[in-house]
């Protein structure tokens, strides 16, 4: 399937990546040349088989629920672009 | 020093010849050199390499040493080092300072592994050429105008140039068998869960999996039998002791049987590359081995399933980097969106954004059955072929790679020849199987000869078969000893 301009830039909204309008038009094309070697696949009758997510179908284990990190709080946020007080500061989202 | 794999080197340092420090002296003098052309490392550790060193000298004085004990390693720069630079491969990570180490790089230095540094790769693992890294490609030791393969470029050209001894990886498509195949060298990809993923930046979780790039497959069951194991931090590590790999390296291959699949042996194979499997499997007849055709019928169709399913995972793990808690921040952002969106434009590359756009695109509302879940089921027929094909035969004989390394900037401008070149690794991943890929031949490209790869590949959990039947061979072969010029 081929895709638009237009396509690219809500996908891109959706993944939270800025592609200027510029940018569109090349980046359909290459992801269109992609979704052609995908759709290789969609000739494949694939009615009776089960979707596999995991290569042995494994479940997923639990263990107790107890407490084993400790607390890494100011070690952690040294790494961070921007903190103040133990938070990790952003633009303000409410005006 | 002639013989440099981690078992000679082993026995070295055991004898006395030379400690651990000077060993790594050695290594990192061979780094300054080289590295400058080839562009392996991203970071060295120097004074960490230096301080382990020594740790190693002073345990084997007191008698408290294993085989790796002072071993020079080089770590992919995907695993991460507590308060060492871990950068991916993006501008996105290149400020990242690890809090933590992760599992395989906990229990290598638990080993005694002396860490030289991080090598360089393909941004977030996405690519088979090493070209998508932020830090600029890595060259092939063998034709410093080649690719080294990718992702895991910089690991393979690092133990193909002797700038380590031993070096770490992570394939989730091939990106451990095809560099190691490009480079003339040995690279084992075990099942999904043998080996932990805790501290490995994750691509494709349902993929993604640990392992040693190495000199010879001796030296991978060394390393495997240092990683491999259960670790409670990795829910999807299979539970059970792994094995001792070493134990059954010297089994017989009387009687083993090998499969060789039809669907390898096609036209977009290349002559020389095929003329090496034919001479291989000759070797493994002449050590009793019998070779028979198997069929892999959907295995054309594991590249359309994998440019789903990978990007999907990718998209969504990759959702993590939002320039809030750690990794690259845009300048002056206007708001939170605005934040969000040039953190990533500016922090990714153009690879890695296409994927995360074809991932995104794959889960979307309307689109999730016809790509995502159809991918899903392509990969059970892919998986049932082989478990088809091993109730016929022990193990699976082929071509790493159709061609052997092509030029830096041959097949960067479109993705999908790129990615067509992965044929005959990424349905192993697909299926989760332990897959290795050992030097087997040579050809020569303008006066340069470039190695030749071939990989066996394993049933579910059968690393240690893997391991025995790729030793067997570089006991009766010498194409693992052949080294490049640098």
């Amino acid at each position: 399937m081929a895709l638009e301009q237009t396509d690219v830039e809500k996908i891109a909204h959706l993944a939270r990546l800025h592609v200027s309008t510029e940018e569109a038009t090349e980046v359909a094309k290459r992801i269109s040349s992609i979704l052609e070697l995908i759709d290789q696949m969609q000739g494949i009758d694939t009615e009776n088989v089960a979707p596999m997510a995991h290569s042995f179908d494994a479940i997923q284990r639990l263990r107790p629920d107890v407490v084993t990190e400790t607390d890494q709080r100011e070690y952690l946020q040294k790494i961070a672009p921007s903190t103040q007080d133990g938070l990790y500061l952003v633009p303000k989202v409410i005006e | 020093m002639s013989d440099r794999t981690v078992a000679a080197l082993s026995r070295s340092l055991a004898q006395g010849e030379f400690s651990s420090v000077e060993l790594t002296q050695d290594y990192l003098s061979r780094i300054a050199l080289h590295n400058k052309g080839l562009n392996a490392f991203i970071t060295v550790t120097e004074e960490l390499a230096l301080a382990q060193a020594a740790q190693a000298d002073a345990q084997r004085a007191k008698g408290q040493h294993g085989p790796l004990t002072g071993i020079p390693i080089a770590h992919k720069d995907i695993f991460c080092i507590q308060d060492v630079r871990t950068t991916c491969g993006s501008k996105m990570l290149s400020n990242f300072i690890a809090p933590y180490n992760a599992t395989v790089v906990e229990r290598l230095n638990a080993a005694g592994t002396v860490t030289l540094g991080k090598t360089n790769m393909d941004e977030f693992a996405m690519g088979s050429s090493n070209e998508t890294s932020f830090f600029g490609p890595v060259r092939n030791p063998w034709d410093n105008e080649r690719v080294p393969g990718g992702s895991s470029g910089g690991s393979a050209a690092a133990v193909a140039a002797d700038l380590c001894a031993i070096a770490t990886g992570t394939d989730t498509g091939g990106s451990i068998r095809q560099p190691a195949a490009f480079c003339g060298i040995t690279g084992f990809k075990p099942s999904y869960g043998r080996i932990s993923r805790w501290g490995m930046i994750a691509f494709a979780s349902s993929l993604d999996q640990a392992g040693p790039i190495s000199k010879s497959a001796e030296d991978a069951a060394l390393m495997m039998n240092a990683i491999a194991g259960p670790d409670s931090r990795d829910s999807t590590c299979v539970e059970g002791a792994a094995p001792d790999y070493m134990s059954t390296l010297n089994d017989s291959l009387k009687g083993l049987r090998i499969g060789v699949p039809r669907q390898h042996i096609t036209k977009g194979l290349g002559a020389e590359v095929e003329k090496a499997l034919q001479e291989a499997l000759k070797v493994f007849e002449s050590l009793g081995a019998t070779v028979q055709e198997i069929d892999l019928p959907n295995n054309h169709l594991s590249v359309s399933a994998y440019y789903v399913i990978a990007p999907a995972e990718a998209s969504a793990n990759l959702s993590r980097f939002d320039g809030v808690r750690y990794g690259y921040r845009c300048d002056k952002p206007v708001n939170l969106e605005d934040m969000y969106k040039r953190s990533r434009s500016e922090g990714f590359g153009d690879e890695v954004k296409r994927r995360i756009l074809v991932g995104t695109y794959a889960l979307s509302a309307g689109y999730y059955d016809a790509y995502y879940l159809k991918a899903q089921r392509i990969r059970r027929l892919i998986k049932q072929d082989f478990d088809a094909a091993f109730k016929e035969v022990d193990i699976i004989i082929g071509p790493t790679t159709p061609h052997t390394a092509f030029k830096i900037g041959e097949k960067s401008d479109d993705p999908v020849t790129m990615y067509l070149e992965d044929i005959y690794t990424i349905g192993v991943n697909l299926a989760g199987l332990p897959g290795i890929s050992i030097p087997a031949g040579s050809t020569s490209a303008s006066g340069k000869a470039l190695p030749i790869g071939i990989q066996l590949v394993g049933s579910d959990f059968a690393e240690a078969k893997v391991l025995n039947i790729a030793h067997q061979f570089q006991l009766h072969t010498d194409w693992h000893k052949q080294t490049a010029e640098v």
